[in-house]
């Protein structure tokens, strides 16, 4: 009898070697990004800080982009990863436009795709390490839903990734209301990104403020918040800890 | 070198209970809308409530992604079933499939913890209740989720479902009528939200009749 060997594939994903091919930890990060729906639509803001471990690596990191017509998506976590989500995010517009059918996918539409390629990486034990804030409006309805990278996906009248969820979340909670005007979102956003400024440690101060509305998308160019850093607390910290323990 | 542990897991719980009670006629089926991780709250208003098929309705909480991807399959698979069989499924054979489609994963589990909430052939209620890898039964009444542990010894107390095991067979359903059931889930869950963090912003709940499926809200702590 002679059987024939049967042969594994060359990058066979079972395996000792196929482990390595698979995400452990993420590398280069971006922080928080808060998103909130205002009047018109959707106001986005994320700063422009790729970290590298406890290092600012990159300093110029666009972590919102365009998709289609009428969506906007933030990300934060492994930059790459992101990258490569904008990659599967430009074929699907782009089948989606191919179709020459008068419909274009909308941020529902991109959103629920968004959270079935998360789900499934989860799936494989080999994630994208990313939190994605999907903002837009198609036809007059405003859209703002978030993917965690485990698939865990939800809309909501503001949302927020990592550290936004513990610092940003409770300022929209107390602060945010229906129909925002243009100059009301931005200050709230503002409000936020000033707070993670000051207790983020990954945070930087150049930010980009994104605006979807039914008209289009714009970006803000990059720009600095105004801190200060004379409260006293600030300026002493070390008062009162005399004699503490 | 030893082999590298994953420093993820693919795993959440969001939080939140479930509750089905199964009447004469009726079926109430209710959950909060509250979804959490950690000590956390994403948002107050996310509904675990899903309408399977025309009389048969199911409230699941646990890991929202494992919900939402079987909610999607039992749709899917319903969708063919009405195809293949030009009408739509019974709640106790929804229950089967919903149990089979959980084994399906056994190796893999979908973190889900699900009440089945509907009318039988008969019209009349029933509620089936499941573990995460798809052991059910049917019961008169049963809540599952965090708020499980306070909620269903109350339940109990006051519905006294008999044991399944007593021969003649009894039945499970409550004599209860529709508004005091709806009562009863309202007090059940204003206690559990007092203590169970992960519950509480508000109710939902939908009642399956002879007349269709209507939903009613109900505020609820919000901290």
């Amino acid at each position: 009898m002679n059987f024939m060997a049967s042969k594994q594939p060359e990058n066979s994903l079972l395996g000792p070697e196929a482990d390595s091919q698979r995400t452990l930890y993420p590398y280069v990060t971006g922080t928080s990004v808060v998103a909130l729906k205002y009047k018109d639509g959707i106001l986005m803001a994320a700063d422009m800080g790729g970290s590298y471990g406890s290092t600012l690596r990159y300093k110029s990191v666009e972590r919102m982009k365009p998709i289609g017509k009428h969506s906007l998506l933030g990300a934060s976590g492994e930059i790459s990863d992101f990258q490569e989500i904008l990659h599967y995010l430009d074929e699907l517009i782009l089948y989606d436009n191919m179709w020459d059918d008068g419909n274009s996918l909308g941020p529902k539409e991109v959103h629920n795709y968004l959270t079935r390629v998360m789900y499934n990486r989860r799936n494989k034990f080999n994630p994208l390490w990313n939190s994605l804030v999907l903002g837009g409006v198609k036809n007059g309805q405003k859209y703002l839903g978030t993917v965690s990278m485990i698939g865990v996906n939800f809309e909501d009248n503001h949302v927020a990734t990592g550290f936004g969820n513990h610092l940003a979340r409770p300022i929209l909670r107390q602060e945010w209301h229906e129909n925002l005007s243009f100059e009301d979102g931005v200050r709230l956003l503002e409000k936020c990104m000033r707070v993670l400024l000051y207790r983020d440690r990954s945070a930087i101060n150049k930010l980009q403020i994104a605006k979807i509305t039914e008209e289009g998308m714009t970006i803000s160019q990059p720009y600095s918040l105004k801190t200060y850093w004379e409260f006293s607390a600030f300026a002493n910290p070390a008062q009162g800890a005399v004699g503490s323990w | 070198m030893t082999k590298q542990q994953a420093n993820w897991s693919p795993y959440d719980n969001n939080g939140g209970s479930c509750v089905a009670i199964a009447g004469a006629d009726y079926c109430v089926i209710a959950a909060d809308t509250r979804m959490s991780t950690g000590y956390n709250i994403l948002t107050r208003e996310y509904s675990k409530i899903c309408k399977l098929a025309d009389k048969c309705v199911m409230a699941s909480s646990g890991f929202q992604a494992d919900v939402k991807a079987l909610q999607k399959q039992l749709a899917a698979r319903h969708l063919i079933y009405q195809h293949q069989h030009n009408k739509q499924m019974s709640c106790p054979a929804m229950a089967q499939l919903l149990s089979n489609t959980l084994y399906y994963k056994r190796f893999f589990p979908y973190y889900s913890f699900n009440v089945l909430g509907g009318l039988d052939n008969e019209g009349k209620g029933c509620v089936f209740t499941y573990d995460a890898v798809g052991s059910y039964e049917k019961v008169g009444y049963s809540s599952q989720g965090s708020g499980s542990t306070l909620i269903t010894p109350f339940l109990d107390n006051q519905l006294k479902s008999p044991s399944p095991l007593l021969l003649p067979v009894q039945d499970a359903v409550t004599p209860l009528v529709e508004a005091e059931a709806i009562d009863l889930i309202k007090t059940v869950f204003a206690s559990a939200s007092e203590r169970d963090i992960y519950t509480g912003d508000k109710l939902e709940i939908v009642v399956v009749n002879a007349d269709g499926i209507r939903r009613e809200y109900m505020e609820l702590r919000k901290d």
